[in-house]
């Protein structure tokens, strides 16, 4: 095969693969910012937060990281309620989200990120399980389970969501409570129990997403920042409220980052992928969020 | 705090990062500190942030030399006093704490933060006072400042571009075959930059044609596109500028998509570091790379076992490096160059002190030392080293010589170069 | 929704203005004079590390205090700032001052860009945009070798300044007139029409807009002025450290200080910004220098999300009527 051609095909296959990992980081958020509009940029940190706990558990009992995961995050789903219920409790009900919401998901990430450093040092962990080391090869095409089996758990886990908002009752609930909050008191829903439920599923997600980071690389307290900027960009641009557009979107923005890297060099892959961001929000910003202002 | 482990947790982290913090009032050695009056000698050191991990083993070393001083009666007959800050690796917090060490705790001797980014900021309150200044592991930091009170203990000497990576590029001259093509990926920092333009300008020395050049940012998620870039070019040689995690993220890459190589390493931090080598395993066989210490015999300077013996017992509940086969035998060695100073002038005197440091030379526990006009080392001592015959991610290997073969300068070689890298086992 | 209660227009305008001005310089001036006294060159750097972020957090609270939008980018505007000063110094071998000058006005030209650009849309994109934009900037130092790269810059600075003990004394001086500026402005600012149209901003934009407030030029104003004087924060780190790397001049402390000291002091008012800074600063310098490590950020954090919990006018809150 061409080299040229299998660059761009492995860049392709490999930045969908990335673009699993960042469709687990933005998904949750494409929940709690996207559906129920409270700015959670302490979300990343809690992907890493969970990424830590993944990594002390599995080491401790010898399971893989993904599975632990898994079995974590009904715990993070309960830390999240509880998340909701202080924000909602001294914000939400003041009317005050706009600028003491926010900082106060800043100070909330603030914290996990600093306490990480206290709790467990500086340096960095890792959890390897044995399939991490096993490439699949697909005539010219690289297919690194390190990369494959996160990104498919985070696509099952996605789609169970997906499936879950469009079927159950409280589901479209929440879609509902996006809409119209009023409505909903009408038909006798609490749309604060119902916005507490969707914001502890976002940060069960965040407990998959870090389960999934860790198997990709090792993590370090600090490891969220490369992603905050990320994930925002990839819920804006896959229209906020929707889960395939923000699967759609991770997938865009790991191949774009990708092929830059393969063809202009690494340098320049962040100030494309952020410098596409500004120019979707400046000139397209219609055509790609659900709603406007 | 017995039931303390590498990972435990909590009360135990916090407690320790109070200690590390060493107050004036909280000196470790409480009964010598009392009475007399102590040398104190202060420093900013990163003890949070980026930096932190090489911060706090340098730290301890620095302690463990502090404490073996005072066991043979101190410096001048006076006991010694560590005083530090964390300086959080932001340099922006660097001057002040200097001017804090200096006019209020009214230390007698300082010395540097650890790497470049925080040396740097540090210079023009030492310069003003006209402190003499040994620091730790900073690269060209006087090159246009030309402080002539300033030493460094790095083994990167005068001329990184002109020495940095000779050793590398001297190991094509020991392959079977000749090679002929070159491939540098840095990241973008200080060192690393420097690293790729010192191969980067003796490539042709070499016979060796440049195919791949390319920077990469430290945020850098997946590396494989870049790897796979570089497997386009096929090349012979592959140097790569790394530093923590991105080194992780590279070699894992590279061992993904089987890049191989006659020669393949060059300037990455990060395989020095033990829990790297812990994760890494068998994938570091045949890893040519740049280092300033292994425990090769050609290497078992005086007093240089008994610091790592000392080391290793502590490092576990510091929660730093549990080997100290990087930075933390330099570490101690700054400050033994210090005090064979103090003892050849007999008194603190900043100006006499960095006479003495320029015109005399140092035994220290990393080998004989001397400094050039600028402060550097006179005789640059970059290693290369190749890691080989591991099979799994045991550290205890890492402790014993044969697994980190040192194969330049030809002074201390203390082995022979496998190649290629990544072949097919 | 929030309303800050306004103080009571007491005097006319044009003396209580000068009656802030007198008042601060000779403020200054005094503490200038002690800290002389002291002769203690800490003094001066401790005090620079705190004036920076008055001067930060007076220029954040113009927009994010006034009209309610969240600028998360204040490392990016202040390192605009910091690197004009670098590259001004290289080409043309200027020092503090003309650095100061030089990085208001591109700081203020990105303001105004980045409001352009977004500021049409709901507040939360504005401030998605800033994170952004300081992850952009920082990539374009990194990649841009006549600053030096990711390798730093190098500012050698004179060893004296003439009338100044030190150099030292004279960095900090010329943060003290910054701070004392930057508070004016801010202070101005609120008590203007502009100030009072970004209060209506924060309060119901739709509503303002409806009566005929020009929201989006007030709010163009306000970020260009806003990053402007996070610009001039950054141009004398440089000269202050005497060299500085991106990763020093965007450091996320930058960031979360600057939003984090305005709402502690009390968002919203002149003196809030002053407050929260002088204090938090204070016990992050005081907490580095004695229980160190990474615990005095942590702090930080839990302060600011029990102010904003507990709290939401800040100190100031505390004493005036909701």
């Amino acid at each position: 095969m061409d080299p040229t051609l299998s660059l761009l095909l492995n860049g392709i296959v490999s930045g969908l693969l990335l673009g699993g990992l960042y469709a687990a980081a933005a998904s949750g958020l494409a929940v709690s910012f996207g559906m129920l509009d409270i700015v959670n940029i302490a979300h990343p940190a809690l992907m890493v937060a969970a990424g830590m706990a993944v990594v002390l558990v599995g080491t401790a009992l010898g399971l893989d990281p993904l599975l632990v995961a898994v079995l974590q995050a009904p715990l993070f789903y309960l830390l999240g309620t509880l998340l909701y219920r202080a924000y909602h409790h001294f914000f939400e009900r003041r009317g005050d989200e706009a600028l003491q919401g926010l900082a106060f998901f800043f100070g909330v990430m603030f914290i996990v990120e600093v306490g990480l450093v206290l709790l467990l040092g500086p340096e960095q962990r890792f959890l390897d399980p044995d399939y991490a080391f096993v490439t699949w090869r697909l005539g010219e095409i690289d297919v690194p389970l390190r990369m494959l089996a996160p990104a498919l758990l985070a696509l099952a886990a996605i789609a169970a969501l997906w499936v879950f908002l469009r079927r159950s009752f409280t589901g479209l609930a929440v879609a509902a409570v996006a809409q119209d909050p009023e409505a909903l008191r009408l038909m006798a829903v609490d749309p604060v129990r119902i916005k507490r439920i969707a914001f502890g599923l976002s940060i069960a997600l965040a407990s998959i997403a870090g389960g999934a980071l860790v198997v990709v690389q090792p993590i370090e307290p600090g490891s969220h920042q490369v992603f905050i900027g990320r994930v925002f960009a990839i819920c804006i641009m896959g229209g906020m409220a929707s889960l395939p557009g923000c699967v759609l979107a991770a997938f865009l923005f790991g191949v774009v980052e990708n092929l830059t890297a393969s063809f202009y060099g690494p340098s320049w892959s962040p100030a494309v992928a952020f410098g596409w961001l500004l120019l979707v929000l400046a000139f397209r910003p219609q055509g790609l969020f659900g709603r406007l202002a | 705090m017995s039931e303390l482990t590498r990972r435990g947790l909590g009360r135990a982290a916090l407690a320790g990062a109070l200690t590390t913090a060493v107050a004036p009032w909280a000196a470790p050695w409480p009964a010598l500190a009392q009475g007399v009056n102590p040398i104190r000698i202060g420093c900013s050191m990163s003890l949070s942030g980026g930096l932190a991990a090489n911060g706090r083993s340098a730290q301890l070393a620095q302690r463990i030399w502090a404490e073996d001083v005072n066991a043979r009666g101190g410096l001048l007959g006076r006991p010694v006093q560590l005083v530090s800050y964390d300086d959080q690796s932001n340099p922006a917090n660097v001057p002040a704490l200097f001017t804090k060490l200096i006019d209020v705790d009214k230390v007698d001797l300082v010395t540097s933060p650890y790497a470049t980014a925080m040396i740097a900021p540090s210079m023009p309150v030492v310069m003003q006072r006209g402190m003499c200044y040994v620091a730790l592991f900073g690269a060209g930091v006087n090159e246009r400042l030309k402080y002539d009170r300033y030493f460094s203990m790095n083994v990167t000497g005068d001329d990184i571009k002109g020495h940095y990576a000779r050793g590398f590029l001297e190991c094509t001259k020991m392959l079977p075959n000749p090679v002929r093509s070159l491939s540098i990926l840095a990241v973008d920092n200080d060192f690393a930059q420097r690293a790729a333009e010192s191969v980067r300008g003796m490539a042709r020395e070499y016979g060796l044609r440049i195919v791949y050049d390319r920077s990469y940012p430290p945020s850098t998620v997946d590396f494989t596109p870049t790897i796979r870039a570089i497997q386009a070019q096929r090349p012979d040689v592959v140097f790569f500028a790394s530093y923590p995690p991105d080194s992780n993220g590279i070699l894992r890459a590279v061992s993904e998509l089987k890049l191989s190589a006659a020669l393949l390493g060059g300037g990455m931090v990060g395989p020095q570091i033990a829990a790297v080598q812990a994760q890494l395993g068998p994938i570091l066989n045949n890893l040519v790379t740049w280092d300033v210490y292994s425990p090769e015999p050609t290497m078992q300077f005086p007093g240089v076992v008994e610091f790592q013996e000392k080391y290793r017992a502590r490092a576990p509940a510091e929660q730093t490096d549990v080997l100290g086969n990087y930075l933390q035998p330099y570490a101690y060695a700054q400050m033994q160059v210090i005090a064979q100073s103090l003892a050849r002038v007999g008194r603190i005197d900043q100006e006499a002190l960095a006479k003495d440091m320029h015109a005399n030379g140092f035994e220290t526990i990393v080998g004989p030392v001397r400094f050039s006009a600028l402060g550097e080392w006179a005789e640059p001592r970059n290693l290369f080293v190749q890691f080989q015959n591991i099979a799994d991610g045991d550290l205890e290997k890492y402790k014993k010589p044969g697994t980190k073969v040192i194969l330049y300068p030809p002074a201390l070689k203390s082995g022979t170069l496998r190649s290629p890298y990544g072949a097919p086992a | 929704m929030s309303a800050t209660a306004l103080p009571a227009p007491a005097a006319p305008p044009a003396r209580r203005h000068l009656s802030y001005w007198l008042g601060a310089t000779l403020l200054a001036l005094a503490l200038l004079v002690l800290l002389r006294l002291i002769g203690n060159e800490y003094g001066w750097y401790a005090g620079y590390f705190v004036l920076q972020y008055v001067v930060l957090a007076a220029a954040w609270n113009i927009l994010g205090g006034y009209a309610g939008y969240v600028n998360f980018g204040a490392a990016g505007f202040m390192a605009t700032g910091t690197y004009t000063a670098v590259v001004l110094y290289e080409a043309l071998g200027l020092g503090v001052l003309p650095g100061i000058l030089g990085a208001a006005v591109v700081a203020g030209l990105l303001g105004l860009g980045t409001g352009y650009l977004t500021l049409r849309l709901r507040g939360v994109y504005f401030s998605i945009a800033t994170l952004c934009l300081a992850v952009v900037l920082q990539t374009l130092v990194v990649n841009w070798d006549y600053v030096g790269g990711s390798r730093g810059a190098y500012v050698i600075r004179p060893m004296t300044v003439p009338g100044f003990v030190s150099y030292g004394e004279y960095i900090f001086a010329v943060m003290l007139a910054l701070a004392v500026l930057a508070t004016g402005i801010g202070r101005t600012v609120e008590l203007s029409r502009l100030g009072r149209g970004l209060q209506a901003i924060r309060d119901n934009e739709r509503a303002a807009e409806a009566v005929g407030v020009p929201t989006l030029r007030l709010k163009l104003i306000a970020t260009t002025l806003s990053g402007a004087l996070m610009g001039v924060a950054g141009a004398p780190l440089p000269f202050y450290a005497g060299y500085v790397n991106p990763d020093g001049a965007f450091n996320l402390a930058y960031a979360v200080n600057t939003i984090a000291m305005p709402l502690i002091g009390g968002a919203g008012t002149w003196l809030g910004p002053v407050i929260g800074a002088v204090l938090l600063a204070t016990l992050q310098q005081a907490a580095t220098v004695t229980i160190s490590s990474a615990l005095n950020l942590w702090i930080t954090g839990w302060m600011l999300v029990l102010f904003v919990a507990l709290a939401p006018r800040g100190i100031l809150g505390w004493f005036r009527k909701r």
